[in-house]
């Protein structure tokens, strides 16, 4: 197994943190894995990504040029990374928030109203978390359950009662994928 | 075997304390924020100080005082904050000040910007601050890497009463890494009966007095010498490196730190077309492995190497001296922070083996 992926969106959207917990939760599932943010002088509101790469062997190189998945949760990171993207690999659209379709024909495309499933569920927060849902509906490369421990475990037991909303959004994202 | 998720400049900071560094002294920069930023929530917890400084020039100068007060300590900035610390880093090193510096590159010259680079190397590597002086530089290339050489940077400036420096980049600085941290609550420090602790008038031992001033030419003449001496123990006792595919190889990879990680993909890459590469990884960058970057080089096998950097020729140098015209040294390297990919890397090679 080696996964090379790229989460991209607006500064807020919570797209560092979904990389973080894929690759905590790789880690606690005895994978090799390796995060690497995009940093600059950004604001909220502005673009950020990260890399994340899974890997049963060890990582040489943790630098993502050419992803196996791409997960966009605003246009413009879209537009930016569509192109990188190898033939046979995955595209996950927030299609709450991005009104254009993929060009690609030679990918695999996963249209997530991310934003409108949170509304659902009464947090617009979470729509994150949908999304990484449906990255591990597809990819079923680490356990939702581990995840929700790599979160538990960034928040803290004070802030375990989260735990159960964050699950729902995780299964209703990975119910979007047949 | 516990393994944490940490980022680069986070775990760097843990090590450290981990080895017994209970002092920091820095001044905020992208990309090495992380560090000051960790040290300022755990020294108080250890017992420890953290102070920012008013600047990068002070925060270098109370690293000199706590290390001739006998304390570990360590500073660290990113590529112009630590051009700004280059007289107290001479300083140090004429004053024999054991202490830390963690350098987290980004780019050059000038401001430059805030992405990985490694156009700091001459920097570490040639001196610069004045004077004949060496600082010992290691380049870690992995998170894990970075943690297991911070008691031994620690070590050796003891040791040998230097300046050390952690030559790492922005890349490491920002990414994470699965980590193993060995704590270590109670680190055994060597004695140093050299510090200045305190003068007892009706003690026994002389006054500490560490200096870099020698008005008289022949007691600088002393320090230079015995400075000398010790950069000759140290070429022959501290030298790392990472031989990495090299026996029988047709070509020869140079690199260090996140770039060797990059050269690192592309050997697999042309391992896949058949083509047998190898790689050679200083992981001390002074003193420098000159002969184990001669011997995989001048290997029968070998039909020419190729150093990679993040800067325009700076390791080049040092590899071309070590290879002494045995064999062709090209060069292939970008300033400005791009990072070759390994596909770009594998190419070069594929074209060399056609020339």
């Amino acid at each position: 197994m080696l996964e090379k992926n790229i989460f991209a969106g607006f500064g807020g959207q919570g797209v560092l943190l979904m990389g973080q917990l894929l690759a905590a939760a790789g880690m606690m599932e005895g994978k090799k894995t390796s995060w690497i943010p995009s940093y600059g002088p950004e604001m909220r509101g502005g673009t950020a990504n990260c890399s994340v790469m899974l890997s049963d062997m060890e990582i040489d190189s943790p630098i993502v040029t050419k992803p196996t998945a791409l997960v966009v949760m605003n246009r413009p990171s879209l537009e930016k990374f569509e192109s990188a993207v190898v033939p046979g690999g995955s595209i996950f659209v927030n299609s709450s928030l991005i009104d254009i379709k993929v060009q690609r024909t030679d990918v695999n495309v996963y249209y997530i109203p991310c934003n409108e499933i949170a509304a659902e569920l009464g947090n617009d927060k979470v729509a994150n978390m949908i999304m990484l849902g449906a990255y591990l509906g597809k990819a079923k490369c680490v356990e939702i359950e581990t995840v929700l421990d790599a979160l538990l475990e960034k928040l803290g037991e004070k802030k375990a009662k989260l735990i159960p909303l964050n699950r729902e959004a995780l299964l209703r994202g990975a119910a979007c994928i047949e | 075997m516990s393994l944490k998720l940490m980022k680069g400049c986070e775990a760097i900071a843990e090590a450290a304390i981990q080895a017994g560094c209970r002092y920091f002294f820095g001044y905020p920069i992208t990309p090495q924020n992380d560090i000051p930023e960790y040290m300022s929530a755990r020294m108080p917890q250890v017992g420890g100080c953290f102070l920012q400084s008013e600047s990068e020039l002070a925060a270098i100068n109370m690293v000199y005082g706590a290390g001739g007060a006998g304390a570990r300590v360590m500073t660290s900035s990113s590529s112009p904050g630590i051009s700004l610390k280059q007289e107290g880093i001479s300083t140090c090193a004429a004053a024999e000040i054991p202490c830390v510096i963690v350098n987290m590159m980004r780019g050059g010259p000038g401001l430059g910007n805030i992405q990985a680079s490694q156009g700091d190397y001459f920097q570490a590597v040639k001196g610069g601050g004045h004077g004949d002086y060496h600082a010992v530089v290691y380049a870690p290339s992995s998170i894990q890497e970075t943690v297991d050489l911070m008691p031994k940077a620690f070590d050796v400036a003891d040791e040998y009463r230097t300046p050390v420096i952690i030559l790492a980049d922005g890349l490491i600085g920002q990414m994470m890494e699965p980590v193993e941290l060995k704590e270590n609550p109670n680190p055994v420090l060597p004695e140093k009966p050299w510090a200045a602790t305190g003068y007892d008038p009706n003690g026994k031992k002389p006054r500490a007095v560490l200096n870099s001033l020698y008005i008289e030419t022949e007691d600088l003449d002393v320090l230079v010498d015995r400075l000398h001496a010790r950069y000759e123990v140290i070429q022959k006792k501290e030298k790392m490196v990472e031989l990495y595919n090299t026996e029988d190889a047709e070509f020869i990879l140079c690199a260090y730190g996140t770039v060797a990680r990059v050269c690192k993909a592309a050997v697999r890459l042309l391992g896949e077309q058949g083509v047998k590469v190898g790689l050679v990884r200083p992981i001390t960058l002074w003193p420098f492995p000159s002969e184990a970057v001669h011997d995989a080089a001048a290997q029968k096998s070998v039909k020419a190497a190729l150093t990679v950097e993040m800067s325009d020729g700076q390791l080049l140098e040092d590899i071309r001296l070590a290879v002494n015209g045995d064999k062709p040294v090209e060069f292939m390297g970008k300033a400005g922070s791009i990072i070759p990919t390994a596909e770009e890397v594998a190419e070069r090679i594929m074209k060399m083996r056609r020339a």
